[in-house]
């Protein structure tokens, strides 16, 4: 959805300058999700509905308390459930609500060749204008988080927008809105980086979970999701969240040197080919040698 | 029964006559695969780098171009299936293309004089016709990853990110060899664009560049056993 209150610092497949770059005066925004308070009630996701307006779907049961089994175009948050066993052979109920992370480097936009299809705006929210997309799925090999879903019907892509409506008006999105314990939080990425930092050393302290950390992935330049783990040397047990994501190396050479590279071979080719025909010109037809008969 | 071999009443091989080298049913099916190509080209072109993505408003806007370039894409595989069911016994490399390799300089800078004989196709033509025979099939298997991308399992991404890498590598070879395909037919083989349109080359023409084919198809000398051999 275009947000025009809201400055944009990066476009999606565009040729030259982007009108927002270089004069962003809005502060970043996160969301701060803290799973050791999540109790997996859901309110979230139909938050989510609502505020989006999409109609509710059929839920599948696959033997745990999850909706279904990933987030789809029109179910952009979902608790993701895992009982995960402990080395002492304990268990414990991971919940993690799963959406787009909202990547300071996002791989979709990286990975889109339509132009404006994506933006990120200056506030670090990063939204797909399904108006200028063009459907070809190349965002779905560049989330580093398996995140954009694809629309059939409409042929267009769909993931969660941070409520950049709600944002660009002041209010925090729908999700934190929602959620009855306090596990999540909406405000400045330093302010947040700061309470999400103070509840790990709390965990670590005071609740003997050793290795409880702050999920806020560098490898694609920290994200506008961040996440509070009770073991954060773990993360995949959370539903699979990937330890290291950054994006495919594959479509970072894609839309890097390999353009260079390619654009000048194909260059190259037709100033080849075009200098050849200079210095060589066309090929003549030659009259039989032994005499027996002229040219045409 | 490969139609290769084509003698028209008109061919009887005398100097100013004319030599049939191009069916209908060739020329035809060269021109369906090349509208598709051209198609594929232009809209992949234009997802290809946000430089060019102007080129997919020539052919409908972004969306439209999404919608056809894997259809026709897969449409040219067909064709050019098609083209290979046509000519593949008239591709393969043989003695002759061997020592005209060897030669390829005197072809390159027009010294056509010192050229070994060539039968129906020159070497060249024959790498063309393989790189993009090959060049299909890779896009195709990597086509139908980018087109059914979210098909793929996360646990199996490895696919998504092959298929962009194929695809891509595939596509570039291909244009490299279209661009020389081009501008060999059009501009620097005279008489060679219109016999793809036509069908038909003089006899002159026939001598000059594929000699031992028009020696077969004219039956003026018999093939030199060994030079127009196969394999
Ligand atoms: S999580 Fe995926 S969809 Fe969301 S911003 Fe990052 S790369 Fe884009
Ligand atoms: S499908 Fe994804 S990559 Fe393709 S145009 Fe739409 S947003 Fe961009």
């Amino acid at each position: 959805m275009s947000q025009a209150t809201l400055a944009i610092k990066k476009i999606s497949g565009h040729p030259g300058p982007v009108p927002g770059a270089g004069v962003e005066r809005d502060y970043q925004v996160a969301k701060l999700i803290d799973t050791t308070t999540c109790i997996g009630c859901k309110a979230c996701e139909v938050a989510c509905l609502e505020w989006n307006g999409y109609p509710f779907t059929e839920t599948s049961f696959d033997n745990s308390y999850q909706t279904m089994p990933s987030t789809t175009w029109k179910y952009w948050n979902l608790i993701k459930f895992n009982e995960h066993e402990r080395e002492d052979g304990t268990l414990q109920l991971l919940m993690r609500k799963d959406q787009c992370m909202h990547c300071a480097d996002p791989g979709c936009l990286a990975a889109c060749p339509a132009d404006g299809a994506i933006v990120q705006y200056t506030n670090g929210i990063v939204d797909f204008q399904q108006q200028n997309c063009i459907g070809c799925g190349y965002c779905v090999s560049g989330c580093p988080f398996d995140i954009p879903k694809f629309n059939p019907e409409t042929k267009k892509m769909f993931k969660c927008t941070l409520c950049a409506d709600r944002v660009s008006v002041g209010l925090e999105p729908a999700c934190i809105k929602s959620c009855p314990t306090g596990c999540l939080h909406f405000g400045s990425k330093e302010d947040m980086s700061f309470m999400a930092e103070s509840r790990a050393k709390q965990l670590r302290e005071h609740f003997g979970f050793e290795k409880a950390g702050v999920y806020d992935p560098p490898g694609v330049g920290g994200t506008g999701v961040i996440y509070v783990l009770h073991d954060v040397t773990n993360p995949e047990a959370y539903g699979g969240l990937p330890k290291d994501p950054h994006i495919p190396w594959v479509v970072r050479f894609w839309k890097g040197p390999a353009k260079w590279i390619g654009n000048l071979a194909m260059l190259f080719g037709v100033i080849g080919v075009t200098l050849h025909y200079f210095r060589f010109g066309p090929k003549e037809v030659h009259p039989p040698k032994n005499g027996d008969g002229g040219k045409p | 029964m490969s139609t290769h071999v084509v003698s028209s009443p008109r061919t009887t091989g005398q100097p100013g006559q004319r030599v049939l080298r191009y069916t209908l049913n060739e020329r035809i099916h060269h021109w369906v695969g090349f509208l598709f190509y051209l198609y594929c080209l232009i809209t992949g072109l234009a997802f290809w780098s946000p430089y060019m993505y102007w080129l997919a408003a020539l052919v409908g806007g972004g969306p439209t171009a999404r919608f056809w370039h894997p259809i026709l894409g897969v449409c040219f595989a067909v064709s050019m299936f098609w083209m290979y069911k046509m000519w593949d016994r008239d591709m393969q490399i043989t003695e002759a293309d061997r020592r005209w390799k060897a030669a390829i300089k005197n072809y390159v800078e027009n010294d056509d004089q010192n050229l070994p004989p060539e039968g129906r196709f020159n070497y060249g033509q024959k790498l063309f016709f393989w790189l993009m025979f090959y060049g299909i099939i890779f896009l195709l298997l990597s086509g139908i990853g980018l087109w059914f991308v979210e098909d793929i399992p996360w646990s199996l991404r490895w696919l998504r990110y092959l298929s962009v890498a194929v695809h891509v590598t595939a596509a570039l070879a291909t244009i490299g060899g279209f661009i020389i395909h081009v501008y060999m037919g059009t501009a620097m083989v005279r008489g060679g664009f219109t016999s793809i349109i036509r069908g038909e080359v003089t006899a002159d023409w026939a001598r000059t560049h594929h000699r031992l084919w028009y020696e077969e198809v004219t039956k003026r000398q018999p093939p030199p056993g060994e030079a127009g051999s196969r394999k």
